[in-house]
């Protein structure tokens, strides 16, 4: 009974979020006060009604209620409760549903931080909001409803997928979808400001923060996924180029043009048409990566469902929201007043130029993941496009954007000095080289990218560094959305000196290993202590010692599983990993080697600098936390109001 | 310089630079596009020699050798074969009987030397590509079985 009221609640939700959709946007037209101050409190209605029935599939998750075709599906009596509750978004129906709770949870979010907005202005994006959220509640309701019983009701489920059942990815999808949706009100705000015709810097200002809240979300859901991936796949990869990450990295190279971009119309009044056109693009690319995920025309973890009327239903809302933004902007951008004039080299220019560079690896990144399911589609045959084309394409555009990150944040607005940009830039690229060189003649597996990716990571701390020297040589208090942003740039340096040393100085051995045998990476020796049968909650697993010598001294002993999954039957590599600040030991168990004496085939790595990846994520995170607590955006919200 | 020639300039900067991007990213898009064959192809030598592709099909029951790090094993649309080796750790879910995707180059010998064996998510999927290659296979057989 309680699961019917669920899915009455998404029903009345959906109605509900159609009146949001319609009404004060009509109202906005035909100049309707009252139509308009609808916008609020359907959109708490619709909140309200969706997290009911959110907080009732919980609920059936919780309780074991497998008379729930999608509990039953995801869920078992043995799963521990917070994979229970994960098993919530772990499938289609739930992660949809979870989408659109956080849909309106961005929604209300909106409509209570919006009180100094002008009453049309939040009709508008509210409405705005509105009419997606229909879109996909009517998507949820049609297709693929969580709600739908199994009768009779099966004695147990068949279990969340073991991948998946792992903390990192109980929080994983939510960060991740809090940005992709978070891209919608960016989207909204654009929108509505084509709607208005006033293509004037305010609304830039006023979708600022949201655009940063909605980039930290992101960037922490997708730093997460790879994280995972690392731990929990048990080949130390952190980033495959498969389609679905692709698919999260589009959104999220679109969102850093487009923070770059808002901060240049709000400031200068410059780049309006293009700030519209990238916000549109970053909400478009989120559902197109819904699409991708979702569809089932991708096989992999997260594609679930293998029903095509669901992919086609995607497909044709998404090319509704891009042709209806697309037509709008194309009549309306023409209205947009151009900026003061940009000089050749200032900081302007600089910034244009990077978030062109960012859309165009978006651009390359799309090619490689939609031309071969557009090939398949068409029945031209079958083909991949494999990591080393990705490698091919993104590095060489992502080294003169990191570049130009220091000169971009030296050089003064409008019109910059080249001799006075020369003469700032000496420090900086004078340590950047000598450290470039520094590293290939001194270390032993020094090559030319090696010593590029150091001297890139150098260049932009030196360069931050002088930055905040010059700064606090000026009087005036210093805003922390200063520090937010080098916070972030900084991130992107660490990143970069991760992937550097990862790539250019990981040791991977595949070996078998009988008892007491040894395999020696440097200075680092592992041994097979032991292989013993452990027995976990839903699973049974073969459990290796390895005791690590570094130098000949102790250091630890590491214990990699590989587990058996009662439900499923499905064998997982559970890898032990001992992560450092410069270096992580890796050791993944593989299968038993038949023979006269027991032998197992084992993989071992040394990974310097690895986890560097995630630190400066966390860094990045943290500086678009420190951007968005400046008092400035809501202070000039209010005095534009 | 007037402006005008200034924004000339920035314009014309930014079209090369776009056109090389453009070139560079298709060049290298062309290279590294990695084509699939059935086995059936494969033993017709429709798939090109000194160039990585994919095949997909049945793990041949039986077939699976081991040599510590170094695998044998024969891929199968149950009307051709594969031999293929492998030199390191394969994915959890590879099994004789189930379906399986490689990804390498084709030797003088006709054995196919896998670079990548693709791993699956579950146990219960099949990988696109070996499905098409079993279905392709059945539809050939079905064909043929039909001409008198």
């Amino acid at each position: 009974m309680i699961v019917e009221i669920g899915h009455f609640a998404l029903i009345l939700a959906a109605c509900v979020a159609l009146l949001q959709g319609v009404l004060p946007l009509a109202g906005t037209v035909n100049q309707n006060q009252r139509w308009q101050a609808l916008a609020k409190p359907t959109a708490l209605l619709q909140f309200a009604l969706i997290a009911l029935s959110f907080v009732v599939l919980a609920h059936a998750a919780l309780t074991d209620d497998f008379s729930v075709k999608y509990i039953a599906a995801h869920s078992n009596s043995l799963l521990p409760s917070q994979y229970k509750l994960a098993s919530v978004w772990g499938g289609h129906e739930g992660s949809l549903l979870l989408w659109v709770l956080m849909l309106s949870g961005w929604t209300v979010a909106v409509a209570l931080f919006s009180r100094t907005l002008p009453l049309a202005m939040v009709a508008r994006v509210i409405g705005i909001l509105g009419l997606v959220s229909t879109g996909f509640l009517m998507f949820i309701l049609t297709t693929s409803s969580p709600f739908e019983r199994l009768l009779p009701a099966p004695a147990d489920g068949r279990d969340l997928n073991p991948l998946l059942q792992d903390p990192g990815l109980v929080i994983h999808p939510p960060m991740l979808y809090m940005g992709y949706v978070g891209f919608s009100v960016a989207f909204a705000f654009s929108v509505s400001a084509l709607l208005s015709g006033r293509m004037d810097a305010a609304w830039a200002r006023w979708s600022r923060p949201w655009t940063v809240v909605a980039w930290i979300f992101m960037t922490a859901g997708i730093a997460l996924g790879s994280w995972w991936a690392y731990y929990e796949l048990g080949w130390g990869g952190w980033w495959f180029w498969d389609p679905v990450e692709n698919a999260s990295l589009m959104p999220w190279l679109f969102g850093t043009a487009l923070i770059h971009a808002l901060m240049v119309t709000d400031k200068r009044g410059g780049f309006k048409a293009w700030s519209v056109l990238l916000a549109i693009g970053a909400f478009s690319l989120s559902l197109l990566g819904t699409f991708l995920v979702r569809s089932g025309v991708l096989t992999s973890v997260h594609a679930f469902a293998a029903d095509p009327k669901r992919g086609v239903f995607i497909l044709i809302f998404l090319a509704v929201v891009v042709g209806v933004s697309l037509t709008l902007f194309a009549w309306r951008a023409p209205k947009a007043t151009l900026g003061g004039k940009i000089g050749l080299v200032s900081r302007e220019s600089m910034l244009l130029v990077n978030s062109v560079l960012l859309v165009v690896a978006t651009g390359a990144v799309l090619l490689g993941t939609v031309y071969p399911l557009i090939v398949d589609a068409l029945n031209l045959g079958k083909l991949s496009v494999g990591a080393p084309y990705f490698n091919a394409v993104f590095v060489p555009l992502m080294v003169p954007v990191v570049f130009l990150m220091v000169p971009g944040g030296i050089a003064h607005w409008r019109e910059a000095r080249w001799k006075s940009l020369g003469r700032e830039l000496q420090i900086p690229a004078l340590v950047a080289v000598l450290s470039a060189l520094g590293i290939w003649i001194l270390s032993e597996r020094g090559t030319w990218l090696v010593a590029m990716g150091l001297g890139l990571a150098v260049w932009v701390v030196v360069g931050l560094l002088m930055q905040i020297v010059a700064r606090m040589k000026k009087p005036g208090r210093i805003p922390p959305s200063f520090w937010g942003m080098h916070l972030a740039h900084l991130g992107i340096a660490v990143v970069v000196v991760g992937i550097t040393f990862v790539k250019g100085y990981e040791v991977e051995r595949d070996v078998r290993m009988g008892l007491q045998d040894t395999v020696s990476i440097g200075e680092y020796t592992f041994e097979l202590m032991g292989v013993s049968d452990v027995d976990g909650p839903n699973y049974k697993a073969l459990r290796a010692e390895v005791k690590v010598m570094q130098k000949g001294q102790f250091l630890e002993t590491l214990h990699p599983e590989k587990r058996k999954y009662f439900s499923s039957a499905m064998p997982m590599t559970e890898a032990a990993i001992d992560s450092g600040l410069f270096r992580d030991l890796y050791v993944s168990l593989g299968e038993a080697i038949e023979g006269d004496k027991p032998q197992w085939s084992v993989r071992v790595f040394y990974k310097p600098f690895v986890s560097w990846l995630w630190y400066g994520a966390i860094l990045m995170v943290l500086g678009g936390l420190l951007a968005v607590s400046d008092r400035r955006y809501r202070k000039s919200a209010a005095s534009l109001g | 310089m007037k402006p005008r020639h200034q924004r000339f300039l920035l314009i014309t900067a930014g079209v090369a630079v776009l056109a090389i991007a453009g070139m560079f990213v298709l060049n290298a898009f062309q290279s590294n596009l990695v084509f699939f064959f059935t086995p059936t192809q494969v033993s017709k030598g429709e798939a090109p020699q000194g160039r990585a592709f994919r095949v997909g099909g049945m793990v041949k029951e039986g077939s699976l050798q081991k040599d510590g790090e170094n695998v044998q094993f024969v891929v199968t649309d149950f009307a051709h074969d594969v031999p293929v080796s492998y030199k390191g750790m394969l994915p959890d879910l590879f099994k004789e009987g189930k379906g399986v995707v490689a990804q390498g180059k084709l030797s003088a010998d006709k054995q196919f030397s896998a670079s990548e064996v693709l791993a699956k998510h579950d146990e219960n999927y099949m990988p696109p590509e070996a499905k098409h290659a079993l279905d392709q296979a059945e539809a050939a057989k079905a064909a043929q079985s039909a001409k008198p």
